[in-house]
């Protein structure tokens, strides 16, 4: 089913969205997305949602199983505290990105901004998933407590990073993948950097061809060349600064 | 073990000629304190496992025992004193930060009890409330402008679409408390007392154990900056959302609950890995402003389709009346203010003792300053931290809050000694602890009645003040400070508060 997004308040287009899915819509397709928030918050069940230009803040927060696929770009907040379901950005996504995500998965064609990943979780079999194209600003995977987050650098200038500075900062679970250079000064205290082994290669696969067939891309010319993987020292970063 | 420096806190003592060596004592300290000897058949004792929450004082069959502040003194020290002596001992024996559990402890000025309550005589008539019909519900939420309603054929209809209101029996409600801090028997007993006292209790961060679903209804549910356990049926299950940025006790921190405290339970309610740290970080990290805030709190009600009440919790500090301005502008529908003495799982002591402002005048400021901007009724002001009976519940009505939060208050109703040492996860009453031999100490029945009996004693003394002051609804207090005359306070104290000194 399609419906505008035009002229229409968050709150107007979000109810609307709610009661067709109440009502037994299955599939979506949202036209004129101009900076609407929140859609597909606390969103359930299986429910695809195509949207047409930049949703705004928030886009699929609390969400809890939905597939979303975006024709553009996304703002900041992209599956705030996520559950299930899964983001496909066609373009560039914002700051904040996956903020406290603990299952599904987010694929961003492009690049994505700063605090990106920041305290993402794994728990039993709910291991969210966040592939990202291009490059990621400051802060990525800060406090990550579980995940695997994967930046991969395609298309970048010359010279120009695929991560900023404090990467991992406070990380204490989960993995990071990066197809390309991080140095020791850009990383928190808590990470460490590591050549990948088998078992990497056997962990990124299925997502890194999830991620090309998304966007039409050769998941060999991805493979090709060199990651670097970034894991936490310990699961208890802090254990050890009180006197008793 | 290493040699210290620290002479016992408290000195047990044993009277031989009581004691029938049953060894109750021996069992019930998770501290290993008491120790039996099979070949003398005696009991012994090493003060200096001593926290005094006397678990074993209270189970001695036969009163054998006595644990008292031990005597020991160092020389007399105005400024040296022997907590400062022994807090740089125990530094500078593990070159750690210090830890504590439960409220601030230093000598505050508590202004509850600079402020006392009025009473009618003669001119206008005080009020029976065993005889006459005396109202303490309470609404919290966003009230309205105004209300328009339509009258036809006698009948009064209301046009005006209400926000979503909690509604409570009287107006305390069990301040958050997380499940990983405290225990599976002690969350239940609050929740079960909550739902069937009618009032409400509030998760903590810890998320909602699928065994507490069914009193959802009675349930504020955290979304701090860990969200533990935050998704959409948790979110779906609760009457209120509350945003927690900060709290009384450590102000400007995060939490963190430490690996061995993340049990199985504990860990699928949080939604982490067995064994790993629980870290909140201090922030926030989508909220650096309150256009932020605003985002969150509309994530939230959009979550959940504007069906609940979102409240946002801070700690109460010098800027509060702004910042509460600034939430309530941003969509907040409650705004819980929790001051310096409110309590905690573990805090650094330095933190927990040295940062924020009493609640009193966090309530008069913030109260004050939303009326003054006319945005008081826009959300509810939830006051909490360390309110310890009905008189500083009525007080803090009068002085502008709508209803108070009790967490202290409700553990020392199940049993807490205020050992303080809830940090450790081996609290002997079975409250702050995971462990499943202490925890089984506490009887969720009983102590739900025990909290129940609590609130029901509160209530009629409420009653009973609110009657004296000829007043008949707890409505018409709230922030009647004209009810109220301080005692022995500053003129600038009292200018704050917005209350007379008494004589006046
Ligand atoms: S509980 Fe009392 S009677 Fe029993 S061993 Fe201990 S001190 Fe003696
Ligand atoms: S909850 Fe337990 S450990 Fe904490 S102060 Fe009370 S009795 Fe002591």
């Amino acid at each position: 089913m399609r419906i505008s997004a035009k002229g229409l308040h968050y709150r107007t287009l979000n109810e609307k969205i709610h009661h067709l899915v109440d009502s037994g819509a299955k599939s979506l397709h949202v036209t004129h997305v101009n900076g609407q928030r929140y859609i597909g918050g606390g969103l359930q069940g299986d429910i695809r949602l195509t949207l047409e230009g930049v949703p705004g803040n928030d886009l699929a927060a609390f969400m809890d199983g939905p597939r979303i696929r975006v024709k553009g770009n996304a703002q900041d907040g992209v599956a705030n505290t996520m559950n299930a379901g899964e983001v496909i950005i066609d373009g560039n996504a914002g700051d904040v990105l996956g903020y406290g995500m603990r299952g599904g998965r987010v694929f961003i064609r492009g690049s994505v901004g700063y605090r990106v990943g920041i305290h993402m979780k794994s728990f039993e079999k709910q291991v969210p998933v966040m592939v990202v194209g291009g490059s990621a600003r400051d802060f990525l995977g800060e406090y990550q407590a579980g995940g695997i987050i994967l930046v991969l650098g395609l298309g970048l200038a010359p010279g120009e990073p695929i991560a900023g500075y404090m990467v991992g900062t406070g990380m204490h679970g989960g993995v990071m993948y990066v197809r390309g250079k991080v140095e020791d000064w850009q990383i928190g205290r808590e990470v460490k950097i590591f050549e990948l082994d088998e078992a990497d290669y056997k962990t990124m696969r299925p997502h890194l061809r999830a991620f090309a067939r998304a966007f039409r891309l050769d998941l060999d010319e991805i493979m090709a060349e060199p990651f670097l993987k970034m894991i936490p020292y310990s699961k208890r970063p802090y254990g050890r600064i009180y006197a008793y | 073990m290493r040699f210290s420096y620290l002479e016992p806190e408290f000195l047990v003592e044993r009277n031989l000629e009581r004691c029938i060596r049953c060894q109750v004592c021996v069992r019930q300290c998770a501290f290993e304190a008491h120790r039996y000897d099979a070949a003398s058949d005696v009991v012994t004792v090493d003060s200096s496992r001593c926290v005094g929450c006397l678990r074993c004082v209270t189970m001695c069959p036969t009163d054998a025992l006595i644990v008292r502040q031990n005597p020991t003194t160092f020389k007399e020290n105005a400024n040296w004193t022997g907590r400062v002596i022994k807090n740089i001992y125990k530094q500078a024996e593990t070159g750690g930060v210090l830890l504590t559990g439960m409220g601030n402890d230093r000598p505050y000025p508590i202004y509850w009890d600079h402020m006392v309550l009025n009473a009618s005589q003669v001119t206008n008539p005080s009020i029976d409330p065993l005889r006459e019909p005396m109202e303490l519900k309470t609404y919290l939420g966003r009230k309205p402008e105004r209300l328009d309603v339509s009258v036809k054929d006698g009948k009064i209809s209301l046009n005006t679409k209400l926000a979503p209101q909690l509604e409570l029996r009287m107006p305390v409600v069990f301040s958050a408390l997380s499940y990983g801090a405290i225990s599976f028997n002690a969350s239940k007993a609050l929740a079960s007392a909550a739902y069937e006292f009618g009032t409400y209790y509030n998760t903590g961060e810890g998320g909602l154990h699928r065994d507490l679903y069914r009193y959802g209804e009675r349930t504020i549910v955290q979304c701090a900056s860990g969200r533990f356990g935050v998704h959409k049926d948790y979110l779906q299950a609760a009457a209120a959302i509350e945003i927690k940025i900060g709290q009384g006790a450590k102000p400007g921190i995060g939490g963190h609950l430490p690996g061995e405290k993340v049990s199985r339970e504990v860990s699928r309610t949080r939604m982490i890995p067995e064994g790993s740290d629980a870290l909140s970080p201090a922030p926030h990290h989508d909220i650096y402003s309150i256009e932020d805030l605003r985002q969150l709190i509309y994530a939230l009600k959009e979550a959940t389709r504007y069906e609940k009440p979102v409240s946002v919790k801070i700690a109460a500090v010098h800027n509060s009346a702004a910042i509460a301005s600034g939430m309530v502008r941003a969509g907040a529908d409650i705004i819980a203010l929790d001051g310096i003495r409110g309590g905690t799982g573990a805090a650094p002591t330095t933190i927990r003792d040295n940062v924020g402002i009493p609640i009193e005048l966090a309530i008069a400021s913030v109260d004050q300053r939303l009326r003054e901007e006319g945005i008081r009724h826009q959300a509810s002001i939830l006051a909490a931290g360390g309110f310890r009976s009905s008189s500083d519940v009525i007080k803090a009505i009068a002085l502008g809050a709508d209803a108070v939060y009790i967490g202290t208050s409700a553990l020392v109703a199940m049993g807490c000694h205020l050992c303080q040492i809830c940090y450790t996860g081996k609290c002997n009453w079975g409250i702050a602890t995971q462990d499943p031999y202490l925890e089984k100490r506490l009887n969720p029945e009983i102590a739900k009645e025990r909290l129940m009996n609590l609130l029901r004693a509160w209530e009629h003394e409420i009653k009973e003040m609110l009657g004296g002051m000829g007043i008949n609804a707890i409505e018409s207090l709230r922030g009647n400070r004209l009810h109220l005359r301080g005692v022995g306070l500053t003129d600038s104290e009292l200018e704050i508060l917005g209350i007379l000194p008494a004589g006046r």
